[in-house]
């Protein structure tokens, strides 16, 4: 069998969700490889074992941490060539996508990107489902030259536990001259509260132009924490300045897939709905009838959010006792 | 400083796209425009020369006849001259393609600086600028909200929000950058601008004049293939209930038999 070489999405060793992901599904292609970047390896290695991993390559190397994209690319490119995959998944961040790139013009390879499913042909290579044109498209597609490259959005399956006992092998990588030219000046982690991310997140509570007021965002958060959901927001909401970009659903802000998605006093311009309607089950809350909203959702209420929302939370203890 | 910005003629993203036989889009289906996100890398373009950076601007598309309205309009906004690639046998190239047939023509005309938009609003892949990085051989400084140049120091500076954090980066030039819609509004043309573009140097360049051979772009070089597309079903109408006090219960109890609660 193969081995489908999968990046890992870690902060200090603590492996994200999107990563477990991909190793559920690089176990359709063939076995799974995590490819770990920079400190904290140890502690990801039971983790990466129990969604599958038979082999964990770990590059622990100052320039990893210090420096973006170009060192990753190295450490793929490298392992790449020695080990011969059937396919390298990385996942559809930003950091993600750019590594992809450039990965796949060094190994002149043909790349895939923001897929939301993979599975395989009779031979076993990937076949990958994206959803295009503001996910008005199902397409099809597969690498036709070189190591398929492909990066997958968060939620494009469930992680399953595969229990494995990974083999851990450093790698020495030779770093490029354009690996340290693009550096980190400062970062500053985002500060989430306890509420899970966006891009992650099962269910997501969204509020827009008729939330009106940043004040007014407390009731979309009172929702959120009794569902355990996200907070997301719409262009308008976020252009308005009530809620901050990071949050925002949509075309040019987060593309969320989650199993429930709520939008209250969102209108479901194009850009939006691009960025929310491969959501399992979509719910609308909208005083207007006639909002475009309601054509994609699974239940719609047609009135006041400001009335509908708490009484909404409110039921929810009451059903939870 | 030599400033080359990347821009794309693509279909209307606010109009109905669709696809032929070949899996490629329809561009003859829906009006072609200036790719809304590549605006935002014009404007920039045209900040940092007017912020004191000494530098001539360049823009650069690729794409049949219609493609050079992209350049008139950014032209219009500002800017110096334009360089319009266009070859029969480009046509269907992926993105690896397409990258390779800027970083040629960026080649030629020499630059310090690329600016493109964070992503096209037809492929939306995103990918491009780390593509043509990489085939330069230079830092890609991307999807920044925030930017700067300092030709005195030789770098480029901007800030990034990810997904998990803001992060301030920094390449040296030469390098490419990407920007996001956040990065400032992109100006109106003024009929000033609209006149004085028709002035405006346009260079047509081919595939022999980048010497790059015509079995490594379009449809037969692409590493990639769509096996299917297929109109998402519309998604089956719902349940629509108007709230005559009770709208919050309803919608507890749908939740509640979707075992959201």
């Amino acid at each position: 069998m193969a081995e489908i070489l999968v990046l890992v999405d870690h902060v200090d060793g603590t492996v994200r969700k999107p990563t477990l992901e991909l190793l559920t599904l690089a176990r359709r292609l063939g076995e799974p490889s995590a490819v770990f970047l920079g400190p904290g390896a140890d502690a990801a290695t039971d983790v990466l074992g129990t969604y599958g991993a038979q082999k964990v390559y770990v590059v622990d190397a100052p320039e990893v941490a210090e420096h973006l994209v170009t060192p990753a690319v190295d450490a793929l490119a490298q392992i790449a060539a020695s080990s011969g995959p059937g396919a390298v998944l990385l996942p559809s961040s930003l950091d993600g996508k750019e590594t992809a790139a450039r990965l796949a013009v060094r190994l002149e390879s043909g790349l895939i990107t923001d897929a939301v499913d993979i599975t395989a042909d009779q031979d076993g290579r990937p076949v990958t489902e994206q959803s295009v044109f503001a996910a008005t498209y199902q397409v099809t597609a597969h690498v036709t030259e070189g190591v398929p490259v492909i990066t997958v959005k968060p939620n494009a399956t469930a992680p399953e536990p595969a229990p494995a006992t990974p083999v851990v092998e450093k790698v020495d990588v030779t770093f490029g001259p354009t690996a340290t030219a693009t550096r980190v000046l400062s970062r500053t982690p985002r500060v989430g509260g306890d509420r899970p991310e966006l891009t992650e997140a099962d269910v997501v509570v969204s509020g827009g132009r008729g939330v009106n007021g940043a004040e007014n965002f407390a009731i979309i958060e009172a929702l959120a924490d009794s569902l355990g959901a996200a907070v997301g927001a719409s262009r308008a909401a976020v252009d308005a300045g009530w809620y901050p970009h990071s949050h925002q659903v949509g075309q040019t802000g987060t593309q969320v897939s989650p199993q429930l998605y709520v939008a209250a006093g969102i209108s479901g311009a194009i850009q939006h709905r691009a960025g929310m309607q491969t959501s399992k089950t979509i719910v609308a809350v909208n005083k207007d009838a006639d909002a475009p909203i309601f054509e994609l959702a699974d239940y719609g209420v047609v009135g006041d959010l400001f009335k509908v929302l708490p009484q909404l939370v409110e039921e929810i203890d009451r059903r939870r006792g | 400083m030599k400033i080359v910005v990347c821009v794309k003629h693509v279909p209307d993203a606010t109009a109905d796209r669709t696809f032929t036989e070949d899996g490629t889009t329809d561009r003859d289906a829906v009006d072609s425009v200036l790719s809304e996100l590549d605006e935002y890398a014009v404007e920039q373009a045209l900040r940092l020369t007017e912020s004191g950076v000494d530098a001539e601007v360049t823009y650069l598309t690729v794409g049949p006849d219609d493609a050079k309205d992209a350049l008139r309009k950014s032209l219009a906004m500002g800017g110096d001259r334009a360089i319009h690639v266009s070859d029969d046998d480009i046509r269907g190239s992926d993105a690896l393609g397409t990258s390779l047939v800027l970083a040629k023509a960026i080649e030629r005309h020499g630059f310090d600086l690329v600016v493109c938009g964070m992503a096209s609003t037809d492929g939306s892949m995103g990918v491009v600028p780390a593509m043509l990085a990489e085939r330069l051989g230079v830092p890609a400084v991307t999807h920044l909200d925030e930017l700067a140049v300092s030709a005195e120091d030789g770098s480029v500076t901007g800030r990034r929000e990810g997904e998990s954090a803001t992060v301030r980066i920094q390449g040296t030039l030469p390098a490419v950058v990407s920007v996001t819609d956040r990065s400032g509004d992109a100006r109106y043309p003024s009929f000033k601008g609209i006149m004085a573009a028709k002035k405006k140097p346009v260079e047509t360049l081919d595939l022999t004049d980048l010497d790059i051979e015509p079995e490594w772009t379009g449809g037969s070089a692409a590493r990639s293939a769509v096996d299917t597309t297929a109109k998402r079903p519309p998604r089956t109408k719902g349940e629509i209930v108007a709230d005559e006090g009770a709208g919050g219960v309803g919608l507890a109890a749908f939740l509640t038999a979707k075992k959201f609660v």
